[in-house]
């Protein structure tokens, strides 16, 4: 890791989390650069989408949960006592693995976290909502049914509808927890130029099963196999020459 | 020769003889109370003044007093167990506490009404003075379906997909917000209606009304909450065990089962049409 504490948006020190007396990560040190896309791979359970989901404190709802270490966002640690998760959470927007739509019309889920956090001028919220259909590539779809249920969406425009909502809260960070991985090929790929678009705003975390998947999105790569960091470097190089052996037998398919 | 088609049909047929069974015994109890509690249904039935100790005139104040018995039961119960429902699964963290507080709301539901009235006439009756009234009455009642309501809400509830809270929880909402905007809404139809379907007990409950609220005849409406009320189900139990001339009031037990028969069957029907209603406009 060349890249000084300063540039980076997101930084673990020595991050323990343990789901009662399991420990599910185990002193985690990671820096992930703004503007760019980590993705976090490894086989199931090995805690990627745990830590994932502790860079916006999500674990905090989990009961029986406990968080040992410190996670910076631009220098603050996100788990100090006087931190506002509602804060943490308006900066770090999340899109989950299943899409969770709400079950109300396709503007209401968009307009649902502006109206949260106080925007109730209606025509405010039918600009964020525009604008945040467009960046997440929905808008030309459901402009003229923006009053209809969510739910009639298909599973991409689903996951397309959660990226909009994350979206519209203007969040500077944004996790997803294998966003593709229920899609069909094409949703997916979609979904996949979408990060390549957002990456310009954004400082984007992406868990993902998919090695191709990483390998097309991200700049950086880690690679967690039972609650450990075991390698983080360069997409590119990670991918080709990876340092570690254990990585290299995930990579090349020989485990997970 | 005894083969498994054989016993297949014959499980079948042994199944559907036991439900049969049921729906006759069910279906000969109404059948019997409609064919002789229709003839007495009538305006002067249904909304004048008992005369002579029941044996002449209606049953008005017996119908007003059980539909204020359940309104007002109702409104003491429905927001002090849907508030329970959501502490519990929402707010407590899962443990041995919450356990033991299922447990004891579990027993709750299995004490017998008498207890409840009791208990009732002790707390309510006595100790707080209410005196026999609408009040205490309601109040009895609510201890009474507060398990039903809470389990029924606790279930709503749990039916609400977890992504829901979590995306909202993951837009900066507060946990109240989120269960407010985003989790109340889709299970406050079945909180409703599961909890109707409860109360439907209510209405014909007479153990526990007997000792804090109804009164044996009293021929008017209440003037107010600290007032005593006729009520369906005792005064049927009256007319059909504690009356002078049994025989002469035998019509007048038959209409006031038939109308308190029909009081239950409209509430639940209510509750279903509103889960219909509301299934149709939630899904997920």
């Amino acid at each position: 890791m060349v890249t000084s504490l300063e540039t980076m948006k997101l930084s673990v020190r020595k991050l323990n989390f343990f789901y009662g007396n399991r420990q599910a990560l185990f002193n985690i040190d990671l820096d992930m650069p703004a503007q760019q896309v980590t993705a976090l791979i490894g086989p199931s359970g090995c805690g990627k989408s745990t830590f994932l989901r502790s860079l916006n404190r999500m674990n905090d709802i989990i009961d029986h949960t406990r968080v040992e270490g410190t996670i910076l966002i631009d220098g603050l640690d996100i788990y100090h006592a006087k931190m506002d998760v509602v804060a943490l959470r308006k900066k770090v927007g999340m899109v989950f693995q299943k899409s969770n739509p709400f079950p109300k019309s396709i503007f209401d889920n968009v307009a649902f976290g502006p109206r949260i956090h106080g925007q109730k001028d209606r025509k405010k919220l039918a600009e964020i909502v525009e604008k945040s259909l467009n960046r997440a590539g929905l808008w030309s779809e459901v402009k003229d049914r923006l009053e209809h249920g969510a739910m009639e969406l298909s599973g991409g425009q689903q996951q397309r509808l959660c990226i909009a909502r994350a979206l519209a809260i203007d969040p500077e960070i944004l996790l997803m927890d294998e966003p593709a991985s229920a899609l069909d090929p094409r949703s997916t790929s979609r979904i996949e130029d979408l990060i390549a678009e957002l990456r310009a705003d954004y400082t984007i975390v992406i868990v993902t099963h998919n090695m191709q998947q990483a390998a097309r999105v991200s700049d950086h790569t880690a690679f967690f196999y039972e609650g450990n960091l075991i390698e983080m470097g360069p997409t590119t190089q990670l991918f080709t020459k990876p340092r570690e052996k254990q990585t290299e037998d995930y990579i090349t398919g020989r485990f997970g | 020769m005894i083969n498994k088609a054989f016993t297949q049909t014959a499980t079948l047929w042994f199944m559907r003889l036991l439900t049969y069974c049921i729906v006759i015994v069910i279906g000969y109890i109404l059948f019997d109370i409609v064919k002789n509690g229709l003839p007495v249904i009538g305006w002067n039935f249904l909304f004048t003044n008992p005369e002579r100790a029941g044996a002449a005139g209606g049953i008005f104040p017996a119908i007003v007093g059980t539909l204020c018995l359940i309104t007002g039961t109702i409104t003491v119960a429905l927001p002090l167990g849907i508030g329970a429902a959501i502490y519990l699964s929402e707010y407590a963290r899962q443990g041995r506490f919450t356990q033991m507080i299922r447990l004891a709301i579990v027993t709750l539901a299995g004490v017998p009404s008498i207890v409840f009235g009791l208990f009732g006439l002790g707390l309510f009756v006595f100790f707080f003075k209410f005196g026999t009234s609408i009040l205490a009455g309601n109040l009895t009642l609510a201890c009474m379906v507060l398990p039903t309501i809470i389990v029924a809400s606790e279930e709503s509830l749990r039916a609400v997909p977890q992504g829901f809270r979590e995306g909202s929880l993951a837009l900066g909402a507060s946990k109240w917000q989120t269960i407010y905007k985003n989790v109340l809404p889709y299970s406050l139809p079945g909180m409703l209606t599961g909890s109707i379907l409860g109360v439907g007990r209510v209405a014909g409950e007479t153990a526990p009304i007997l000792l804090t609220v109804a009164a044996f005849f009293l021929p008017r409406l209440p003037h107010s909450i600290f007032d005593q009320v006729m009520a369906l189900p005792y005064h049927l139990y009256i007319l059909a065990t504690q009356h002078p001339d049994m025989a002469l009031v035998r019509p007048m037990q038959y209409g006031t089962a038939l109308v308190l028969i029909a009081l239950v069957l409209g509430l639940n029907l209510g509750a279903i049409a509103l889960r219909i209603y509301f299934r149709k406009k939630y899904t997920w």
